[in-house]
């Protein structure tokens, strides 16, 4: 075991894939010599050499396209996108050409890609750098979407979409990179793709959430218990898409009343497809309605006043009060 | 091994050669003139010009300290850049509209949008994207390459209306590898339309060297792709600069795009968000770049022409702090911003769900 932080963890989970597979490859904006402008890709070319670890010319577009060529010729290409905000830039790959490779070729051709990105609020940076896309990405049929809150899980899910055949998403929110260490294995490990993981038990309510604001949640978590006397359940769910709908339903069969927390804006995402989930599997579970903390439904780019945007524990503190007085 | 085709002949005749040239310069690095190439302006001018690059220079030392001290958000130095940035839109009229990147805000200055929000901008702060109504700009653009294909509508807008006015816009040798950057040069020509695009290759993008962006030898032969008209100029020659984009824009005005590429180099670092330049920067280039920089050169130049002295300098020095000083007061000062103004901002009329979002806000958490 070694004290990492979550930066530290994505970037010893790319140098794990690359010495154990050739096929392995890292390319995107400063990624190389930079090592990346967080770092995370910091001493790889380095070790492996610029044929895999590679500065691409500023083109999102460009680097969705190497990475589905490559993809497609049996290589397990990991294409940095430097912030979220710019993957509009390579949506045709990201949403259309990776992840219906498979199902155009019948089965014969895959993209077996992980595209990852930071992305979130609360550090202040400007326009396009801090949005929550992940609505958009879980909509889309044939990519899987992960989102880790903390440092082992990011590289053992880290490790496990690289491996996977299927295009995945990877969400690395920007205000845990440096502001949270753990224990993390030094080496492989996996964190299967697909399953949440109850991180507080409780028995009141259960608040679903991933991300940076499972941190968030379970301050409240712990402000609800002193102050409201409520055991708070706190579920992160780690894949976005697809959702574990097990775990899911079973803590809302075991706590009957349940929240869901996202940064991101209000409108469509993972919120109202959980709900969704929560009422199509255990609605006479439920003694309340389920209750969405989100941001607004604007864009989150204006630092100054993220902090009053971001969803807080006192909006979180709020909710559970409503939900457990219905 | 066997050859499948034989080269030379005609396939040799059939390839296409890019001439070499020379970047257009009209002062020499020791800040000598090519009589030929100068374009006309008269002393005050020159003096303006001049005065215009110290004011750059202070100022961006005064910002980057300001960010070092957390007053400022994202701010990206241009030090290094001034001749490339006053030279173009000191040819420019006021009713010309600029669609800039997030570097170019002296060009902005000096087309009239003020310098407090400039810093607002910079925060984050929305009163930083409201131009004022006589100023022909936009807010500066994050996402490398929207500006271009914009200003092929923007000129497509005045073409259309019959006006004497172009639109021009800015990016880096980064920004030319966006697939946006030929899809407006290729848009302008086809539509003939009265626009001016500039590259400002500064050499790198963060810490990407301009040779691993491209192997064409310059940025300037991009716009032949798309058939336009391309030059390129020393972008550390701010008589250079103005000429080059001056001649453009009166070619833009009768239907006649042009690709700008300026030759420069960013002294500092890419950004104040952590860009280290130790980290990527070739070896001894840096120091070449600073004798040959944009200020010195032109002020040999006037010197020579006795038309600048060090108190002019001073004079130039004590302002610009002055109006940084003043412009940092009136960004502190200037209304927060809140929720409830940024939720009805986002619609003309707020619809119903988000008027719900802001009375929720301001019942728990409004003040
Ligand atoms: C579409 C998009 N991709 C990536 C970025 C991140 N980014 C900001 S500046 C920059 C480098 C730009 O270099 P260049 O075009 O040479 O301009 P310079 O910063 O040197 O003025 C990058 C990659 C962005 N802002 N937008
Ligand atoms: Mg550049």
């Amino acid at each position: 075991m070694a004290t990492m932080t979550m930066v530290k963890a994505i970037n010893d989970a790319m140098r794990i894939a690359l010495q154990n597979d050739p096929n392995v490859m890292i390319f995107g904006e400063d990624v190389g010599k930079n090592g990346g402008v967080f770092r995370a890709t910091d001493g790889l070319q380095a070790k492996f050499g610029v044929d895999r670890v590679m500065d691409t010319p500023l083109a999102e577009s460009g680097i969705g396209g190497l990475a589905v060529g490559l993809g497609l010729q049996g290589f397990r290409p990991i294409a940095e996108m430097q912030f979220i905000g710019f993957i509009f830039e390579a949506l045709d790959s990201i949403m259309v050409q990776a992840p219906r490779m498979r199902f155009r070729s019948g089965g014969q051709y895959s993209s077996p890609i992980t595209f990852r990105a930071p992305f979130g609020g609360g550090v202040k940076s400007p326009e396009l750098h801090s949005d929550s896309l992940e609505g958009l990405l879980i909509q889309t049929p044939g990519i899987k979407v992960v989102c880790p809150s903390n440092p082992y899980d990011a590289k053992g899910l880290l490790l496990s979409s690289i491996k996977d055949n299927d295009p995945v998403f990877f969400l690395e929110h920007l205000k845990l990179y440096f502001s949270l260490k753990g224990e993390v294995p030094e080496d492989e490990y996996t964190v299967p793709i697909g399953k949440a993981n109850v991180v507080r038990e409780g028995t009141d309510v259960t608040i679903f959430t991933y991300g940076a604001m499972v941190h968030t949640s379970m301050k409240a978590a712990e402000i609800a218990e002193k102050d409201l006397n409520k055991k708070v359940e706190v579920v992160d769910l780690r894949t976005l898409s697809p959702l574990d709908v097990e775990t899911i339903v079973s803590s809302v069969e075991k706590t009957h009343r349940a929240i869901v927390v996202q940064e991101a804006q209000r409108t469509a995402g993972v919120a109202p497809e959980l709900i969704s989930v929560i009422n199509e599997n255990a609605l006479l579970s439920l003694d309340a309605p389920v209750k969405r903390v989100t941001g607004f439904d604007t864009p989150l780019g204006h630092p100054l006043i993220e902090d009053e945007w971001i969803p807080n524990t006192k909006r979180i503190v709020n909710a559970i009060e409503e939900v457990c007085n219905f | 091994m066997a050859k499948t085709t034989k080269s030379g002949g005609g396939l040799a005749g059939a390839e296409l050669q890019i001439q070499e040239m020379q970047a257009f310069q009209v002062l020499s690095p020791d800040g000598k003139v090519n009589e030929a190439n100068l374009p006309e302006l008269s002393d005050d001018q020159l003096r303006e010009l001049m005065r215009r690059m110290v004011y750059t220079r202070v100022w961006d030392q005064r910002a980057v300290g300001l960010a070092r001290q957390g007053r400022l958000g994202f701010y990206a130095p241009v030090s290094g850049q001034e001749a490339s940035m006053i030279g173009s839109q000191f040819a420019l009229e006021k009713e010309d509209f600029i669609l800039p990147g997030y570097r170019d805000i002296p060009q902005l200055h000096f087309h009239g949008y003020p310098m407090y929000q400039g810093f607002l901008w910079s925060r984050g702060h929305q009163h930083g994207g409201q131009i004022p109504e006589d100023v022909n700009v936009l807010m500066p653009q994050i996402i490398i390459g929207a500006q271009y294909v914009q200003t092929s509508g923007v000129a497509m807008a005045f073409k259309r209306r019959g006006e004497k006015r172009i639109a021009i816009t800015y990016t880096g040798d980064g920004g030319s590898s966006q697939g946006d950057f030929y899809e407006a040069m290729n848009f302008a020509g086809v539509f003939k339309l009265p626009a001016v695009f500039i590259v400002q290759n500064n050499r790198y993008a963060i810490s990407t060297p301009v040779s691993k962006q491209t192997v064409a030898k310059t940025i300037a032969q991009k716009g032949l792709a798309a058939g336009i008209r391309s030059v390129q100029v020393d972008g550390m020659d701010v008589l250079a600069v103005y000429a080059a984009v001056k001649d453009a824009r009166e070619r833009a005005l009768n239907g006649e795009p042009t690709l700008i590429e300026t030759l420069c180099y960013r002294l500092g670092p890419h950004s104040m968000s952590g860009d280290d330049p130790t980290r990527y920067r070739i070896k001894d280039e840096s120091p070449a770049y600073e004798e040959n920089e944009p200020l010195i050169r032109f002020r040999k130049y006037l010197e020579s022409k006795n038309l600048w002295t060090e108190e002019d300098e001073n004079k130039v020095i004590e302002e610009t702090k002055a109006a940084v000083a003043e412009a940092i007061k009136k960004a502190d000062q200037y209304e927060k911003m809140s929720i409830p103004n940024l939720i009805d901002t986002v619609y003309e009329t707020t619809p119903a769900h988000l008027e719900q979002q802001k009375q929720e806000y301001l019942a728990k958490e409004g003040k």
